[in-house]
């Protein structure tokens, strides 16, 4: 059962995630990436992580897409032009990235050490209050800095956005 | 017996109710917002407009399902199906009442019981933004765009005070399962004053349960807030280039939306399944108030102002009468007490659903984000701070 | 049923990132080139959850939990950023806001 969701999420996650390179016009880009971003929930909540699950969907799939699809929107951005791409970009461009992910697997299979199987149910740590105590003791000045890094975002979209006063 | 069966067997209940509260809904809102406007509302279609819901069913799926030739397809057709589905599955978290033993079989009165079942919630209502947005910009069309992201916005913004009103109450119940936080509102205060938060001491939940429901109401896009689906502002909007059974799933999507707040509003503020006064009392309340409504029935039956009715309100009494029975059974009311206080409570909030939409005018847009982010923000952080420092210092 | 290795989640993570890569390098639109960022991020967010059921710490989940406030906060800064691209140039390709190229 875990195997079967596992494939299935990790099935739709990779082919959203081409499907965001590839597709052309940004709208198609903007939901391949939020069925990316829903079928990684799944994969957290596998992982016995659902509080992060939870928030992944609100922040992210709740508020940073819808954010992205406004701007698509409001912009009406259309597909983009193809012409003038790079020669090496297109021929090296695949083998290379391959090569790349191939390095990483090969590096997460043979010099990390034996890794955990992965069974639902087995570990449920990830609980709101469990990280509610670690957040507000251990990491207490990461959780402040970041309240001020929001707030300067929060400054810094309303003075960019705003109408110019002429 | 095994979990997977009991689940399959919740399921099928609930979703058989729920479809067809949904479809009632819609007769019971005709009918309310009709007597508000001083008309009768459904009258002819089988007795009181009781089948009416069936008839707009027929008509809505033998409508012309029309597809323009000017939209995006793909995003066009996706658009009522995320609306829709994601409107209807939250209502599998909702608990309707305590831990039951049915012939053997211990089980909650709930499909699944999330230990983050609040946040499942609020991650529903933060994604079906997108069926919104999507049905306007797909239907390639300036009244839907503009209809559209309107209601993405007004939607997200009072994502805010919604959720921030939400919060106040997790303080009292220390939990984010909505059974747990149902089960810790039992108890009563001097005997007869029910534990509900709204009523808790340390901060009474009072202006957390108002600035949820007014943000509830932007969230369902209700009126006042239903400016972007408006008939007379925007030729309805999102879903003017929708027919037949796609408009019917974001009516649906509607009315599903309502019913989960006025659901989450019972089970954060008003105690969920836990009756007004202590039981035993409390279990004789159904019977007496089925009994009322059997004893109206009858009366109205000998002089009635429509000649079917002396045929059709005998029938009603009988099945009222037959209702008092059910619920005076005592083996049943462990069963039907605590689903007849949920549901009352629920359908109290949703009669004020419809109320409001017969009694309020509309904001416009710029009155509808002004009030969210100047004042009802505002007011649900104090409402949030206040109740921290009371829970903190008490 | 057997159970997932963990390898797997990791690997997956790694194919994430490669994708996100590649929409940053190759892609013309800025939309989809911050887009792909985000899908890094999120490759990067899979790898912190992994990583801490492995250890039994949540610790992971913590720091996936700041990677998710920055990146939403990095987003509302990029797409102000971008609207005021727009308002300037007219355009949103960024071979085209090149104005300060030698």
């Amino acid at each position: 059962m875990d195997t079967i969701l596992f494939i299935i999420c990790a099935i739709m996650a990779v082919g959203c995630a081409f499907n965001l390179v590839l597709q052309k016009h940004p709208i198609s880009s903007a939901l391949s990436l939020i069925g990316v971003m829903a079928s990684l929930a799944v994969l957290y909540l596998l992982l016995g992580a659902e509080f992060i699950a939870m928030a992944q969907m609100i922040v992210y799939g709740g508020a940073v897409m819808v954010l992205f699809i406004f701007v698509i929107m409001l912009l009406n951005a259309g597909t983009e032009k193809t012409s003038g791409k790079s020669w090496f970009a297109q021929i090296a461009g695949f083998p290379l990235l391959s090569a790349f992910v191939a390095l990483l697997a090969f590096l997460i299979r043979v010099v990390l050490p034996p890794l955990r199987p992965v069974e639902f149910g087995s570990w449920v740590g990830g609980t709101a209050e469990a990280i509610g105590m670690l957040l507000f003791t251990k990491y207490l000045l990461p959780f402040e800095v970041t309240s001020v890094l929001i707030l300067i975002a929060i400054v810094g979209a309303v003075v960019l956005a705003q109408k110019e006063i002429d | 017996m095994n979990f997977f069966v009991v689940s399959l067997i919740k399921i099928a209940i609930v979703f058989a109710i729920f479809m067809t509260t949904l479809a009632y809904l819609q007769w019971v809102e005709r009918k309310v917002l009709a007597h508000i406007q001083s008309r009768t509302g459904p009258l002819r279609v089988g007795p009181h407009g009781l089948l009416q819901p069936l008839a707009d069913v027929f008509k809505l799926l033998t409508k012309e399902d029309l597809l323009p030739p000017h939209v995006n397809r793909f995003f066009f057709l996706l658009a009522p199906f995320l609306a829709v589905s994601l409107a209807l599955v939250s209502i599998s978290i909702i608990p309707f009442g305590p831990e039951v033993n049915f012939f053997g079989t211990r089980t909650f009165m709930q499909v699944a019981d999330l230990r983050v079942g609040i946040l499942f919630v609020l991650a529903l209502s933060a994604v079906s933004v997108y069926g919104i947005a999507l049905a306007g910009w797909s239907s390639n069309n300036k009244y839907s765009l503009i209809g559209g992201l309107r209601s993405s916005a007004q939607m997200i913004s009072y994502e805010l005070p919604l959720t921030l009103a939400i919060v106040a109450p997790l303080l009292l119940a220390n939990h984010l399962s909505f059974r747990e936080i149902a089960v810790s509102q039992a108890g009563y205060y001097l005997g007869f004053i029910p534990r509900w938060h709204i009523f808790q001491m340390p901060f009474p939940q009072i202006f957390g349960f108002i600035i949820f429901m007014i943000a509830g109401f932007a969230e369902t896009n209700r009126i006042p807030f239903d400016l972007p689906e408006a008939e007379n502002e925007l030729v309805a909007g999102f879903h003017t280039e929708y027919s037949s059974m796609k408009f019917a799933c974001f009516f649906m999507a509607e009315y599903a939306n309502m019913v989960t707040i006025a659901c989450v509003a019972t089970l954060l503020f008003l105690g969920g399944w836990q009756p007004l006064f202590p039981a035993p009392y409390s279990n004789w309340v159904p019977v007496l108030i089925a009994l009322a409504a059997a004893a109206v029935f009858f009366l109205q039956s000998r002089a009635p102002v429509r000649k079917l009715d002396r045929i059709t309100f005998p029938i009603f009494a009988a099945v009222a009468f037959l209702a008092a029975v059910l619920f005076a059974i005592p083996f049943l009311q462990t069963y039907l007490a605590p689903i007849f206080w949920f549901a009352s409570k629920a359908g109290f909030l949703l009669f004020t659903y419809i109320w409001v939409r017969g009694t309020l005018p509309r904001f416009r847009y710029d009155q509808l984000m002004h009030f969210a982010w100047t004042f009802l923000f505002p007011c649900a952080l104090l409402n949030l701070l206040a109740t921290a420092f009371c829970v903190a210092v008490f | 049923m057997g159970h997932v290795p963990l390898s797997w989640y990791l690997i997956l993570s790694a194919v994430l990132f490669g994708c996100g890569i590649a929409g940053f390098v190759y892609r013309k639109s800025v939309i989809t080139v911050f887009m792909s960022i985000e899908l890094m991020l999120n490759a990067v967010n899979l790898s912190f959850v992994a990583f801490s059921y492995q250890l039994h710490r949540i610790d992971g989940h913590i720091y996936s939990f700041f990677v998710m406030v920055v990146a939403a906060a990095e987003a509302a800064v990029g797409l102000a950023i971008i609207l005021t691209i727009f308002k300037n140039r007219g355009t949103l390709q960024i071979d085209e806001v090149d104005s300060m190229k030698l």
